[in-house]
């Protein structure tokens, strides 16, 4: 049985393919931090606009700069935004919803309203409200998803603590002494991570999506830097005159997220045995 | 009731906080680098900015709830009037995607569900993978590309009004929610499909079959009709969802609507436009949030809310 439980991970076809995907995506960003066919940022009058050529695979923007090398930087930024993303959400969520199961009252009451407040704001909507006080820019982006991931990492934290708050080796471990501190920190948090770890997994590809989305209305990465979205929204002056500008950076955001939803579907299904395929 | 006013005086905070305390001085922010010290300090007592935070918190808010956001500082109207007419874009696109979004979402589930684990389902269910994976925005360019650029079917964008008829501006309409609809069905189709699934495996389902129902009327009368209630919450969730993606998808295909209003008042510094815009969405999407909760405990009569 052992056996058959170590090799049933890589049997389950969706997190096989997730798996794959997601590999292939961080090898091309690590690679292209030592190594691009072409400078992303090397321009070119002459070569504007080229559909696919051996040159350049997947032809060149309106300033002549080759794309697969521009779109092999922008899986740098979209790995950057989500881990970045989702660490500030899960970080202050976790934290939230800790304080908010374990200790109940008008504290958990307040916590949640506040939860509720926040779901209200769409990364978009944070984005747009702090681009106006301060300048449009990457660090604005990843704060604006961070933000929008609160409520889901504090609901699902809250639950967990609710769930082993007063269960009998916790009730044990104060009984011998543990204060407030070690029951959540060292008795109670270590339960509620794998839930935690399944959620990330989900909120990873949302993240991507919603960096290319900001980039694409400018309100993201700033040009030059090479970003998926923002190709997107160059490339669509030139719609008619060479589609290929619009279709790889946009394959490369839709592999991404498929990529990362497979992997995270897998995850759960076998981290959790209850939900059915 | 008590719980609503608290989230909606939540949202209104960060809303201030965002743009009245955290950036220092909004008076600056306005006239941007080529203000002079004396210009700002006019301003800024214009603004009522030299007073304490709650104080300018408490005046706001009182105006806020009666309808008054301030005026535009680009267009030199109440931010209220151009909240509303900007409404006549933003609002029939979202309900429009919305409408596409269930056309598609509830029978591509119940086909999943009823081909359990046989290939119909696993195709929805590679449909509805590609559905999340593909950026509303993206799928947008992807159908200008098409109808526009290729066939030339559609203009690629732009709006005229409902002046000219509500056929013409459906028409301009229809690609954006196709595109943000279409694409944002996903979601809704695999709560469908496991909804379904979870009710077929019911006592009654058995009992109705077992009385000689045809598998039609089981399906319809019986399991899509319990199923609803997670398919109604999931659907209502999306409803704020599909708002906040108008804004990017107002961008494609240049429509006039809040989206375009907010990201046109940043680069003209208009803080009292974005600000009024975020407040009424995020204050909308709560309200429907609030809606759904509600109308899941009518629905679900073993749900109460004291």
């Amino acid at each position: 049985m052992r056996v058959g439980r170590r090799a049933r991970p890589l049997r389950h076809v969706t997190f096989t393919i997730g798996l794959v995907i997601t590999l292939a995506l961080v090898a091309t960003a690590a690679v292209s931090l030592v190594y691009t066919p072409r400078d992303p940022l090397e321009m070119s009058i002459t070569g504007r606009l080229q559909g696919p050529t051996a040159g350049h695979p997947l032809g060149t923007d309106q300033f002549g700069r080759d794309l697969l090398s521009r779109i092999m930087a922008g899986a740098v930024s979209s790995i950057m935004v989500g881990v970045i993303a989702v660490g500030i959400g899960m970080g202050i969520g976790v934290v939230f919803g800790m304080l908010s199961g374990y200790f109940g009252g008008w504290l958990d009451e307040g916590f949640m309203r506040l939860m509720d407040a926040v779901q209200g704001f769409p990364a978009i909507l944070s984005a747009l409200l702090m681009a106006a006080v301060f300048r449009p820019s990457l660090a604005i982006t990843m704060v604006a998803i961070g933000v929008a991931f609160l409520p889901v990492f504090a609901r699902l934290t809250r639950a967990s603590f609710l769930e082993f708050r007063d269960r009998d080796f916790v009730l044990a471990a104060r009984a011998l002494g543990a204060g407030d501190g070690a029951l959540i920190g060292r008795h109670i948090l270590p339960n509620t991570l794998p839930p935690l770890i399944v959620q990330a997994t989900i909120s990873f590809p949302v993240a991507i999506l919603a960096e290319a989305a900001l980039s694409y209305l400018g309100l993201g990465t700033q040009p030059p830097h090479p970003s998926w979205g923002l190709m997107l929204k160059e490339a669509q002056a030139f719609l008619g005159a060479d589609p290929w500008f619009a279709i790889f950076p946009g394959t490369a955001i839709a592999s991404t997220v498929l990529g990362f939803n497979l992997l995270g579907d897998g995850l759960r299904d076998l981290l959790d045995p209850k939900v059915p395929g | 009731m008590a719980a609503l006013v608290v989230t909606l005086f939540f949202v209104s905070v960060l809303v201030f906080v965002v743009i009245r305390v955290l950036p220092g001085d909004a008076a600056l922010i306005i006239l941007g680098t080529e203000g002079s010290p004396e210009a700002a300090a006019l301003l800024r007592r214009a603004m009522g900015l030299d007073r304490p935070f709650a104080v300018q918190y408490l005046e706001w808010i009182a105006r806020a709830v009666a309808g008054d956001l301030g005026r535009s500082i680009q267009y030199d109207v109440p931010v209220a009037s151009l909240i509303l007419s900007r409404m006549s874009v933003t609002l029939p696109l979202t309900l429009l995607a919305a409408g596409l979004m269930v056309a598609t979402a509830i029978p591509l589930g119940v086909f999943a569900a009823t081909r359990h684990r046989r290939w119909g389902d696993y195709l929805a269910m590679i449909l509805s993978q590609l559905g999340v994976a593909v950026p509303g925005f993206w799928a947008g360019l992807l159908l200008v590309l098409l109808f526009s650029v290729r066939l030339g079917w559609v203009q690629a964008g732009g709006f005229d009004g409902w002046g000219q008829g509500v056929w013409p501006a459906l028409r301009s309409l229809l690609l954006p929610a196709a595109a943000l609809g279409f694409f944002q069905f996903a979601v809704l189709a695999r709560t469908t499909r496991s909804a379904v699934l979870e009710v077929l495996r019911e006592e009654f389902v058995k009992t109705a079959r077992a009385k000689g129902l045809a598998e039609g009327a089981v399906l319809f009368r019986h399991a899509l009709r319990n199923a609803m209630i997670p398919v109604i919450t999931v659907a209502g969730i999306q409803l704020g969802q599909l708002m906040a993606g108008s804004i990017v998808l107002e961008t494609v295909f240049y429509l006039p609507g809040l989206g375009r209003l907010a990201i046109g008042a940043i680069s003209a510094r208009d803080l009292p436009v974005v600000q009024g815009v975020v407040l009424f969405v995020a204050s909308m999407i709560v309200l429907i949030n609030v809606a759904v909760d509600v109308l899941y405990g009518f629905l679900d009569p073993r749900i109460r809310y004291e």
